[in-house]
C-alpha cells in the first residue's frame, strides 16, 4: 500500500462519523481519562492521557467538518494538521494504547476514546506513521497466514503431538463440520495444549469441528495496526473457509482481538453478513455446561484469580460466562479489586505487544496489573486470551514473581467428567 | 433605565436569542448529518437500556474514581447543579421565562440561592485552580478553555453583585449582568459549551455501540 499524507487524511476523513464529532464536541478537558490510563498511572506522564492521543483527529474534524473551524483555516487563524504532528502522534497513538477502553468507562460526557484511537489509526498507517515492527507483522499475515511467521507445517506438528497426546484425531479441512475453529498464532507456539482440550470438549460435547490450513489464524493485526483493507483480508480468508467448508459456526479463540475482529468489525469490513454465526469459545462451553452437554467433576483446589481480557470482558462483555465457567471448576477463586469492567489490561493488547520498541514501556506499566494480583495473592492466573497470557507470563518474569497463568478452556478440559453424557 | 439595560433587554437579548438558537441547530445538524454506518454484524445485546443506563449512570463517578480526583468530581458536580440551580430556581429568572412564554414554576428562597451562587463561584475557582496546577488538565487546555471559564462566570458575578447592589448602581449592575448572559449565549455554539447539550449524544452512542455487543459500558 503507497503511504502519503494525503492518503492519511483521506482516509481520517473517512473515519470521522456522528459518534466521533459528538465525542470530540463533548470533551470539556477534565483530564480525568488520565486516572483510568494505565500508561499515565504508571508513568506520571501527562502525554499518555487518552484524549490528548486523538488530538490529531480532533484537529481534522474542527479544521474539516466545523463551519467556524474550516473558517479559521482559512483565515490562517489555526495551522491544519500536518504530517509532522501525525509523525510527532505515532508514538502516542501506537506505544502507549491497547485499546483497552478503560477511559471510556470513566469519562463524565461518555466519550468512547478507544473507538478514536482505533479510527485515528487508519489515518496513521495510510500516511505511513504506524510502528515499523507492526507493519512487518502485517506484511507476514498478508503474505503467509500468521502475524509472527507460524506456519502450515508447525501447526500440523502440533495438531500429531495433541492427537497423540489425547488420543483424538483432529481433523484439517473437513468438510460439513459443526465448527470452524480459528486459533491464535500465540496459541498454536506457546500454548498447544488448546488443541488437546478442544478435541476433548467436542468430542465429549459430540460435535464436529474442523481447522482449516489456509485459515487457521484468528488474530488480526490489521485491526490492531488500523488498516481495514489488511483487516478486511484477513477476515476474508475465515470467511472463504467457512463458506468452503460448509459450516454452521466459526469459533473466535481465545484471543480478545480475535473475537473483536470476527464477531464485530468483519462483516462491516467484508460488506455483508456472515451465512455463518460467530461464537466465542467461552461462550459456546458456557452454553454446553448449562446445557448438560458436557459435564464436569472435580474441582481445582489451588486459589485462582481470573484475569478479564478487555477485548473480551469491558469491550466484549463476556466476563460472566468466564466467572460461571471457572466457578464450576475452580474451589478457590479472589476477585482481584477493579475486577470486571474496570478491569487493568496485561499492558500488551491493541497491537502493543506486536510493537517491539514499546517493549519497556510495556513492562513499566504492568505494575498496574501487578498491583491488581499483589491485593489478593492468587496462586495462579486463569484468562482466557494468549495474548494477555504471553504477555503476561513475560512480565511475571521481569518482575521475578512466581505465578502460572492457565487458560480457561484448558482447566474446564481438565475437569471434564469422563463417560460421555 | 438607562440606555445600555434598555440595549441589553431589547436588541441585545434578540440578537444573542437569535444567534444561540441559530448557531445551536447549525452545530447539532454538522455533528448529525455525519451518521453512522449501519452495523452489520448481528446485534448481541439491546440497545435502548445500555443507552439509558449509560446517559444516567456518568452523572456519578465510576468506581475508585472520586478518590483520585475529588476536585473534579465534588467542583465539577458543584458548579454544574449550582448553575441549574441559579438559572431555573431563581424567582426573577423565572419571571422572566414567564414573560417569555407563559410557563412558570416555584422558586427557591433568595437567601439558598445566594449560598448557591457563593458555593458555584468557589467550585469553578477551585477547577480552575485544578486546571492551572495539574500537569494534565494544563496540557489539555487551551485558550478556549480560560475564555470559557471567564464567560460562565461573569453572569454568576455580575448577578450577585446586582442582587447585593454592591459597588455600581443597580441599572449598570443589571445591564452588565444581561450582557454578560448575552456573551455567554453568542459563544455556546461556537465553544465546548455545547457539550451541555452533546453530552446526551455522546453518551448514548457510547451505551448503544457497547449495548449491540452485551459489552460494559
Amino acid at each position: 500500500m503507497t503511504t502519503s499524507f494525503a492518503n492519511g487524511m483521506a482516509a481520517l476523513i473517512q473515519q470521522i462519523d456522528a459518534p466521533i464529532a459528538s465525542y470530540l464536541q463533548s470533551c470539556v478537558h477534565c483530564g480525568l481519562c488520565a486516572e483510568a490510563c494505565l500508561f499515565y498511572t504508571e508513568t506520571g506522564e501527562a502525554k499518555y492521557t487518552p484524549i490528548h492521543k486523538v488530538e490529531p483527529l480532533k484537529r481534522l474534524w474542527k479544521q474539516e467538518f466545523t463551519l467556524f473551524g474550516r473558517l479559521l483555516k482559512a483565515l490562517g487563524v489555526v495551522k491544519p494538521l500536518s504530517d509532522a504532528d501525525l509523525a510527532e502522534w505515532e508514538e502516542l497513538v501506537y506505544d502507549s494504547c491497547t485499546l483497552c477502553g478503560r477511559c471510556t468507562m470513566v469519562c463524565p460526557v461518555g466519550n468512547d476514546i478507544t473507538y478514536m484511537i482505533r479510527k485515528l489509526r487508519e489515518g496513521m498507517v495510510a500516511s505511513g506513521h504506524a510502528p515499523d515492527s507492526m507493519k512487518t507483522a502485517a506484511r507476514n499475515a498478508l503474505n503467509g497466514i500468521s502475524p509472527i511467521g507460524v506456519g502450515l507445517v508447525a501447526l500440523k506438528k502440533q495438531i500429531e503431538k495433541q492427537s497423540k497426546e489425547t488420543g483424538i484425531p483432529i481433523t484439517l479441512d473437513q468438510e460439513g463440520a459443526e465448527f470452524l475453529v480459528v486459533l491464535s498464532s500465540m496459541e498454536i507456539i506457546g500454548f498447544p495444549e488448546i488443541l488437546g482440550a478442544l478435541s476433548k470438549l467436542f468430542q465429549r460435547a459430540g460435535a464436529t469441528w474442523t481447522i482449516a490450513s489456509d485459515a487457521y489464524e484468528g488474530t488480526n493485526i490489521g485491526i490492531q495496526i488500523g488498516s481495514r483493507d489488511v483487516a478486511r483480508a484477513l477476515v476474508q480468508r475465515v470467511v472463504t473457509a467457512a463458506e468452503r467448508l460448509k459450516v454452521k459456526t466459526v469459533i473466535a479463540p481465545e484471543c480478545g482481538h480475535a473475537y473483536q475482529a470476527l464477531r464485530w468489525e468483519g462483516p462491516n469490513l467484508v460488506g455483508h453478513p456472515y451465512s455463518f454465526k460467530v461464537i466465542h469459545i467461552v461462550e459456546l462451553l458456557d452454553q454446553w455446561v448449562r446445557e448438560g452437554r458436557i459435564r464436569t467433576k472435580g474441582k481445582h483446589q489451588d486459589r485462582v484469580s481470573f484475569h478479564d481480557p478487555c477485548q473480551f470482558s469491558r469491550r466484549g462483555g463476556l466476563d460472566a460466562p468466564a466467572r460461571r465457567l471457572l466457578a464450576g471448576v475452580a474451589a478457590d477463586i479472589v476477585e482481584a479489586p477493579d475486577a470486571g469492567a474496570m478491569s487493568w489490561c496485561c499492558g500488551g493488547g491493541g497491537g502493543v505487544s506486536a510493537n517491539h520498541r514499546a517493549e519497556d514501556l510495556r513492562l513499566k506499566v504492568f505494575t498496574a496489573k501487578k498491583r491488581q494480583i499483589d491485593a489478593v495473592q492468587p496462586k495462579q492466573l486463569v484468562t482466557a486470551c494468549a495474548n494477555c497470557r504471553n504477555v503476561m507470563e513475560e512480565a511475571i518474569d521481569h518482575y521475578e514473581m512466581t505465578l502460572p497463568v492457565l487458560g480457561l478452556t484448558e482447566l474446564i478440559a481438565e475437569y471434564l467428567e469422563d463417560d460421555a453424557p | 433605565m438607562s440606555d445600555l439595560l434598555l440595549w441589553a433587554k431589547g436588541p441585545g437579548f434578540s440578537i444573542a436569542l437569535f444567534i444561540f438558537l441559530a448557531g445551536t441547530v447549525l452545530r447539532l445538524g454538522e455533528i448529525l448529518w455525519l451518521r453512522r454506518k449501519t452495523d452489520l454484524a448481528p446485534a448481541k445485546g439491546e440497545v435502548l437500556g445500555p443507552v439509558l443506563r449509560t446517559i444516567g449512570h456518568r452523572f456519578l463517578p465510576a468506581p475508585g474514581m472520586l478518590r483520585k480526583s475529588p476536585v473534579v468530581h465534588i467542583g465539577g458536580w458543584t458548579f454544574h447543579v449550582g448553575l441549574f440551580v441559579i438559572l431555573f430556581l431563581f424567582t426573577p429568572h423565572i419571571v422572566l421565562v414567564q414573560a417569555f412564554t407563559g410557563l412558570s414554576w416555584p422558586g427557591l428562597p433568595h437567601s439558598l440561592v445566594h449560598a448557591v451562587t457563593l458555593a458555584t463561584m468557589a467550585a469553578m475557582v477551585a477547577v480552575l485552580a485544578a486546571r492551572i496546577s495539574d500537569p494534565v488538565k494544563k496540557l489539555l487546555s487551551d485558550v478556549e478553555d480560560y475564555l470559557v471559564w471567564g464567560l460562565t462566570f461573569l453572569p454568576l458575578l455580575t448577578g450577585f453583585l446586582a442582587v447585593g447592589r454592591m459597588g455600581l448602581a443597580y441599572d449598570t449592575l443589571l445591564a452588565l449582568h444581561i450582557l454578560s448572559v448575552e456573551l455567554l449565549m453568542v459563544v455556546f455554539p461556537f465553544t465546548k459549551l455545547m457539550h451541555a447539550l452533546t453530552w446526551v449524544l455522546a453518551r448514548g452512542y457510547t451505551g448503544a455501540i457497547a449495548g449491540r455487543k452485551g459489552a460494559h459500558s
